[in-house]
């Protein structure tokens, strides 16, 4: 097992350095001098050619991307351009934001997405299975920004019980210890402060829930509808098990491996894709964090917030692969 | 084993999920305290700005964004300040000053027993480290120390020579040649007098953690999140600051500002488009504030290329172009329309002349009189981005393309990538192109100068328009010391320009705000940012 997890890491390597050359060429190849936009429209030619020596932006890309890898080994992630700050400083809050929200979301589409599932499976072709499905189909390809606006008018403006915006009470400020505010409330035994936050989390988590729940309740399906029609489930029942037992433990355990790894996979896009949901719901997160990074051509802040992602992203998987082996003792790693 | 760990797993997962849903039904009593000014916290009154994105820094020399100036105006002030709504000097930290008949000193007095948010004294000796810190920069670190007063330390351009403290609240500042806007420049956000205490202590790390003179203090920043200020209890002005705090919250859709707006978390909203400008004015419970505007959105006329090159074309193009028309449409009426390159705010404005006539039969006669009776071809460059001068470049142009089509001149649209389209103006390469401007310190000659003399021609003039005659009025101007004959050569100065017409002035757009009806005493400030001092929550 632990071979396993050590090759795993070792392949991790060349993904991540592939990446940060990807990412390091697309993002000089698109137009625009940050140099020129830290400076504004009034600076002067010779401010500008300054800045660009200093920021060390007038060498050849070679020598800026040996430097960016030179940085990384020592475990600097660079400094922003814009605020001057080095990444490793200033990530952690965006990034604790971002974590807070989608597991917060991952966990709605995980609860809703699999108990739909197996509902639909167990009563398939009833009422619920189509009614289930056809809310998924609609969850999959709802535009976030448009649900998201809707939520805010029907729960925060009409109903007047969601807060629209944010992540708290910004009258009662939350004390910030770890960022994760959830966390940071309960320490400080402040319950009224979690109930804020958490209500802060619905209305993002849930549009940020929409699509992955929607997917996940469709896996869940196809794949137990596989499983019930298996042998051993026949034989259960036959042995005059209850159906909810039959389902929830026996069923469940074989058909929930394709869904661990969509689980995977949503819980990473997640974490890199909710720059809509971030903006819509002022959520200072991670996508918004490298998104106006892209406006301001902060080439480092780009490159290095890309790879934490893509770090992340990649442990989930590994996470995910290992779990396998916990639902099902048949898979082994060595 | 295996099955028994998942099943407690998906209980724990259920028990979360339920306590998170019961906190989220609970207590609409805390709610209430969140969406109104009243509730747990009566007493302390917390105004709540939301708007577009975070700030930068909070040591106002070291930026040139808005969003940063917006915070440090209230955290900080300046010696001289801008008027209430407009850019009239007027005493803040100096309560006088005097400038020599030649321009070349100037002495101020300052206010005696003001204090930093540290508790050291604001004095003389605090002014001259603020200024010998900045002109000790360079470009990179205090770029607007550098475009406004010419550059730094021994450098040729810099214009202050030396700032000298001649007694505790005096200091008199020596120029190496007269500077008309010099006043209007120390008034602007970037030049707020900090504790030198305080950055000589924190040196890069200032921006974190600001300490000026201004009516709230710095207390917290959650980045892309919120910026905090309370009170100062000390601040000199008497009565001020009204509010207990300040809350600036970064929220970047326009749309979910609005609704935040609308359920009561925010106070004040920043950034309102004009298509909601209607919504918010037919709604009780909200006011909308109107910023006057600093700025211009213009046609460009490149004069080397043909047939622009003659004037009588220009001229035509002005009657061409229903300004009012465009304003109606793409502004939603949230706009004036232009008759000058500067808006009129600012002084010097000459509001005797009369703007050219939308008038097609007059346009088509003076292409005839050109020599151009069947009209012509030409290209006309759509802006690709919007600006709060220029919301949509694009249909704009279009509009514009359909005028000049029924004056018998058939214009193509071309547009490039922002800054490839502003590489290409400046190159003379586009017959016509549309952009725009929002002045710095409302100074004419940040306009006038910088936009249409012939020394700024290849970098903000992109007309490439050169008038002997101008150059001459607006050098005299900027040496100019006094404010009437100065004014008269800003006057003179449009009038030249209107006659030449390298533009079509179009519009000078109203930026829009909305508060709820509980705020008092708001006034938004052309300059974009605005003090808070004397605004009150009811």
């Amino acid at each position: 097992m632990l071979h396993y997890i050590g090759r795993r890491l070792l392949q991790l390597i060349p993904v991540l350095l592939g990446m940060t050359f990807i990412v390091f060429m697309i993002i000089r190849a698109i137009p625009g001098d940050p140099a020129q936009v830290i400076l504004g429209q009034q600076a002067s030619e010779e401010a500008i050619k300054a800045l660009r020596t200093n920021l060390g932006l007038d060498n050849p890309w070679y020598i800026q991307y040996f430097d960016y890898l030179k940085g990384l080994v020592t475990g600097d992630l660079g400094e922003s351009l814009r605020t001057r700050t080095p990444v490793v400083d200033e990530v952690w809050p965006y990034l604790a934001a971002t974590i807070e929200l989608s597991l917060f979301a991952i966990i709605i589409a995980v609860v809703i997405g699999i108990n739909a599932g197996i509902i639909s499976a167990w009563f398939q072709n009833s009422w619920f299975d189509y009614t289930a499905m056809i809310v998924a189909l609609i969850g999959v390809s709802m535009p976030i920004f448009w649900l998201g606006l809707m939520n805010q008018w029907i729960f925060s403006i009409e109903l007047g019980i969601l807060p629209t915006t944010g992540r708290e009470n910004v009258r009662d400020p939350v004390d910030v210890i770890t960022n994760f505010y959830v966390i940071d409330t309960l320490i400080a035994g402040d319950f009224d402060q979690l109930a804020t936050v958490l209500k802060h989390l619905v209305l993002p988590g849930t549009a940020l829930a929409t699509i992955p729940m929607a997917i996940i309740a469709r896996m869940t399906r196809s794949s137990m509808l596989e499983v019930m029609r298996s042998d051993y489930v026949r034989t259960a029942r036959s042995k005059g098990l209850s159906m909810f037992w039959v389902v929830y433990k026996h069923a469940l355990k074989n058909a929930i491996i394709p869904v661990l790894t969509i689980i995977g996979l949503q819980m990473g896009l997640l974490l890199g894709g909710a720059i809509l949901t971030e903006t819509i719901f002022g959520w200072p997160g991670i996508g918004r964090y490298i998104y106006e990074a892209i406006g301001f051509r902060d080439y480092p802040v780009i490159q290095s917030g890309i790879l934490i992602v893509a770090f992340i992203f990649v442990m989930i998987n590994l996470f995910v692969d290992l779990l396998y082996g916990l639902v099902d003792p048949r898979i082994k790693y060595d | 084993m295996g099955k028994k760990k998942f099943l407690s797993w998906a209980f724990l997962v259920l028990l979360l999920v339920s306590t998170a849903l019961y906190g989220c039904s609970s207590d609409d009593a805390s709610e209430n305290g969140e969406s109104g000014s009243e509730g747990e916290s009566a007493e302390e009154k917390t105004l709540i700005f939301g708007r577009g994105g975070d700030s930068v820094s909070l040591d106002p020399i070291t930026v040139t964004d808005g969003e940063s100036f917006k915070v440090t105006k209230n955290i900080f002030d300046t010696l001289v300040n801008f008027g209430e709504q407009d850019t009239e000097i007027e005493p803040a930290l100096a309560s006088e000053w005097v400038a020599s008949e030649d321009g070349l000193t100037y002495t101020f007095t300052l206010e005696e027993g003001i204090k930093f948010h540290d508790d050291t004294d604001f004095n003389a000796e605090a002014v001259v480290k603020n200024f010998e810190r900045w002109a000790a920069g360079d470009g990179e670190q205090f770029p607007y120390y550098g475009s406004m007063f010419g550059g730094y330390g021994d450098d040729e351009g810099h214009v202050i020579e030396s700032v000298e403290a001649t007694g505790d609240y005096e200091v008199v500042f020596t120029l190496k040649r007269p500077q008309a806007p010099f006043l209007k420049n120390l008034a602007m956000s970037p030049f707020a007098i900090a504790s030198p205490t305080a950055f000589e202590a924190a040196g890069d790390t200032f921006g974190d953690n600001p300490v000026g003179t201004g009516p709230f203090e710095f207390v917290e920043w959650k980045r892309n999140d919120t910026i905090t200020i309370a009170k100062f209890d000390d601040y000199w002005v008497d009565g001020e600051p009204k509010l207990d705090q300040v809350v600036f919250r970064a929220i970047p859709d326009n749309s979910a500002r609005l609704n935040a707006l609308l359920s009561g978390e925010i106070d004040l909203a920043d950034g309102i488009t004009p298509s909601d400008g209607a919504t918010i004015e037919g709604d009780e419970n909200l006011q909308l504030f109107e910023r006057p505007s600093m700025n211009v959105g213009y046609l460009g006329m490149t004069v080397t290329r043909e047939p622009f090159d003659d004037p009588l074309v220009r001229q035509a193009f002005n009657h061409a172009i229903d300004k009012q028309a465009l304003v109606d449409a793409f502004y939603e009426g949230r706009a004036e329309v232009a008759k000058n390159p500067i808006p009129p705010v600012i002084s010097g404005y000459n509001d005797s002349i009369e703007g050219y006539e939308y008038d097609p039969e007059r346009a088509k006669e003076l292409l005839a009189e050109a020599g151009l009776p069947d009209g012509f071809e030409m290209e006309l460059y759509a802006m690709p981005v919007p600006r709060p001068y220029m919301p949509d470049g694009q249909k704009v142009a279009e509009a514009i393309q359909k005028n000049l089509a029924d004056v018998g001149v058939t214009a193509e649209i071309v547009s490039f990538e922002w800054a490839t389209y502003l590489e290409k103006a400046a190159n003379g390469e586009a017959d016509a192109f549309l952009l725009g401007w929002t002045g710095d310190n409302g100074d004419a000659d940040n306009f006038l100068y910088a936009l249409l003399d012939q020394d700024n021609v290849g970098t903000n003039n992109y007309t490439y328009y050169e008038s002997q005659e101008l150059h001459d009025v607006l050098i005299q101007a900027q040496s100019e010391v006094d404010e009437d004959l100065r004014n008269e050569l800003y006057m003179q100065a449009q009038e030249i320009i209107h006659e030449d017409a390298p533009w079509v002035p179009l519009a000078h757009s109203t930026p829009l705000l909305a508060g709820g009806n509980n705020v008092i005493n708001f006034k938004a400030h052309p300059t974009g940012s605005d003090k808070l001092a004397s605004v009150d929550l009811e």
